[in-house]
């Protein structure tokens, strides 16, 4: 019986939201990625970067504003090295996105040495945290993370993606290059330079996701992103690579995660098997999606058809 | 991937190098950046790692599971895939080869015990690669998303089993292997290797690299393999079984990876603890992607790699041995930079490039 209260509450509500942000901004960033052809699993990596430079920037400045921004530069840096290794260097992506994941979970921690002297975490932070709401109810918890401005953002982000992507003219060319790169080149769409903004802007997207994650503990910890960048990757696979459900799917991920934190402190759901669900739920998902679009039905989510293929 | 004419076979010696230059000089740039000398942590690299034979012993201990798991990435290379679950495939074999190693009995001969145990972590390695492999050979699921959750459920199965009383009580390790499973130690044969956590396991894992390497060459299915994963195409069109080859592949790679836990579990600790072998996974891509489909490639990018993270330890009063994960990225971007650059060179020279 706890366990439905537990389940059913406030606190999981508030939970799932607040756990979803970082997951959100990483698909969006996904999405943009990979909708102008190029496969992105440097998301893990991006949103590490993106939050340790949140977080240097807030602590050398005060401003969490300042971090805010620092962060999604970071990421965009990141997507920048991404793209112009991958679209102009003409690296596999597979490749890059790991060895950027790579020089992302060094980096931090080296960079954390160096700035702070310590191989696990920076020195904490107050982020965009509100005095007055402080508590652990679960109410307050939801108010809390409703007032969030990176909610918000989220939201607005998720929004305005969709618009760009279906609506402008940038978004149409954005997915000529990942449908056809060959046929988007051939009426003079400039295949590179859209791909490589793509990207970097999903870095930046990505980066946000990060300082969220780390404003949301109030420091930024090594090795903290915990296979949430690849993840969201599986959401947009999942998502058939639309921004909405993606997002939609970082929820019900973000759930899994939430249910881990509710249920901790009931003693016999082992921890282990909560901290397995998501990766169960991606296996099952991934084999229904693929069983679908190897029968040949669900166009509509099929992956980009220029995805990892270049214009010449 | 696979080096095959001797024209071929310089234009990747030549890149891996201009690679391997150009991150060493970006390695200068962030030592300097950081405030140390350059030469001062190269003098300090080398005498850690070659400069004595402990310092030997321990590079080819650290490119142990290394090699084991590059071999694993490169099969799966060939078939076209990217095993990216090679970290997971390592965690469940050293998992069942640390439950049957402690179930052996007590005086067991090691001539009966190690092949047992050889087979228990290619078996379960094997079997942990089979699902991805199965969703993507009849169903196409992406294999590096599916074998990244591997990973992760791999990890939380060590939590859950530990937690069931697996482990020793109020800790994360097992009970010691029977003493008839431990794999010699180098030191036993070259004394001079003393204190050096080498085992036996780099000798298997090199003979493994050349027989693999030689299976590639004569067998009729490994070439079949090398042959879907250039082009499925023409391979379905020629009746070979291309969703079987890349199954076949796939679970191959993992049972290799599994066999890393030789070296980590029979050859080094002697029980299994959570987070033993731990980046050896990654590690693998990037010796494989540096070997470039060669046995003598492979060893080579083991040892370096070995012989960076040894290095990181010798540097790291200086400069945070993190350094080398960042360093091994940009190994892995420059080489494939420069092979990308190398090969258009080439063509171009050879005045087959320029079609539009």
């Amino acid at each position: 019986m706890s366990i439905v209260l537990a389940i059913v509450s406030l606190t999981m509500i508030a939970q799932t939201l607040r756990m979803a942000i970082p997951y959100a901004c990483a698909a969006l960033a996904g999405v943009t990625s990979e909708r102008s052809g190029v496969v992105n699993i440097a998301l893990e990596g991006m949103l590490l970067a993106g939050g340790l430079g949140g977080i240097v920037a807030h602590v050398a400045t005060g401003s969490a504003v300042a971090g805010v921004l620092a962060g999604a530069a970071v990421g965009a840096a990141l997507g920048l090295v991404h793209g112009v290794v991958v679209v102009v260097g003409r690296v596999n992506a597979i490749v890059s996105g790991l060895a950027l994941n790579l020089v992302a979970a060094g980096g931090t921690r080296f960079i954390l040495r160096a700035l702070y002297d310590s191989s696990s975490n920076s020195p904490t932070v107050p982020g965009f945290r509100i005095a007055s709401l402080s508590g652990a109810s679960g109410g307050l918890l939801l108010v809390r993370t409703l007032v969030d401005p990176f909610l918000l953002i989220t939201l607005v982000l998720t929004l305005t993606l969709a618009f760009v992507l279906t609506r402008t003219r940038f978004g149409l060319r954005l997915r000529a290059c990942g449908e056809d790169p060959v046929a988007a080149a051939s009426v003079g769409v400039a295949v590179a330079r859209v791909r490589v903004v793509a990207v970097t802007v999903g870095g930046a997207l990505a980066g946000l996701g990060g300082v969220a994650l780390a404003y949301d503990q109030h420091q930024f910890q090594a090795g903290m992103s915990g296979g949430r960048g690849f993840i969201a990757l599986a959401a947009v696979i999942l998502a058939g690579w639309r921004p909405g459900y993606a997002v939609a799917a970082c929820a019900a991920f973000a759930a899994l995660d939430a249910l881990q934190i509710v249920l901790q402190d009931q003693p016999w759901v082992p921890g282990s098997l909560v901290q397995m669900l998501p990766y169960l739920a991606t296996l099952v998902a991934l084999f229904v999606v693929a069983r679908r679009l190897s029968r040949g039905d669900a166009a509509s989510s099929a992956p980009p058809a220029g995805l990892g293929k270049h214009e010449s | 991937m696979t080096a095959s004419t001797p024209a071929s076979r310089a234009t990747t010696l030549i890149a891996t190098l201009t690679g391997l230059a150009a991150s060493w000089i970006a390695f200068d740039l962030l030592v300097f950046g950081y405030g140390a000398s350059p030469s001062h942590i190269f003098a300090l690299l080398l005498a850690g790692t070659w400069g004595t034979p402990y310092g030997i012993g321990q590079v080819l201990f650290k490119a142990t599971p290394l090699l084991f798991t590059g071999i694993a990435v490169d099969i799966a290379l060939r078939a076209g895939l990217f095993n990216i679950g090679a970290e997971g495939q390592l965690v469940v074999a050293s998992l069942a080869v640390g439950v049957v190693g402690t179930h052996l009995p007590m005086g067991v001969s090691p001539w009966l015990a190690l092949p047992i145990l050889a087979v228990t972590a290619a078996a379960a390695g094997g079997a942990w690669a089979s699902l991805p492999a199965v969703l993507r050979a009849k169903y196409g699921a992406h294999e590096v998303i599916s074998t990244i959750m591997m990973n992760g459920i791999a990890s939380a199965l060590v939590g859950l089993l530990f937690g069931f009383g697996l482990s020793l009580k109020g800790t994360v390790r097992m009970a010691d292997i029977v003493p008839g499973a431990r794999l010699p130690r180098l030191e036993a044969i070259v004394p001079a290797f003393r204190g050096s956590a080498s085992s036996v396991a780099i000798v298997v894992a090199i003979a493994l690299a050349f027989a693999t390497s030689f299976a590639f060459a004569r067998m009729r299915a490994a070439r079949e393999i090398t042959l879907v994963g250039l082009n499925p195409v023409a391979c379905a069109a020629e009746h070979i079984p291309v969703a079987r080859r890349i199954g076949q592949a796939f679970i191959v790679s993992g049972a290799i990876a599994g066999l890393a836990s030789l070296g980590t579990v029979l050859g080094y600790k002697g029980y299994f603890e959570a987070g033993l072998g731990a980046g050896a996974g990654f590690g693998g891509l990037a010796v494989a992607l540096l070997g470039q489909g060669s046995a003598v490639g492979l060893v080579l990018a083991a040892l370096l790699f070995g012989t960076l993270q040894q290095g990181g330890l010798a540097i790291n009063a200086v400069v945070p041995m993190t350094v080398m994960d960042v360093l091994q990225g940009v190994v892995i971007v420059a080489v494939g930079l420069a092979d990308a650059r190398v090969r258009a060179a080439v063509a171009r020279m050879a005045g087959r490039g320029g079609a539009p």
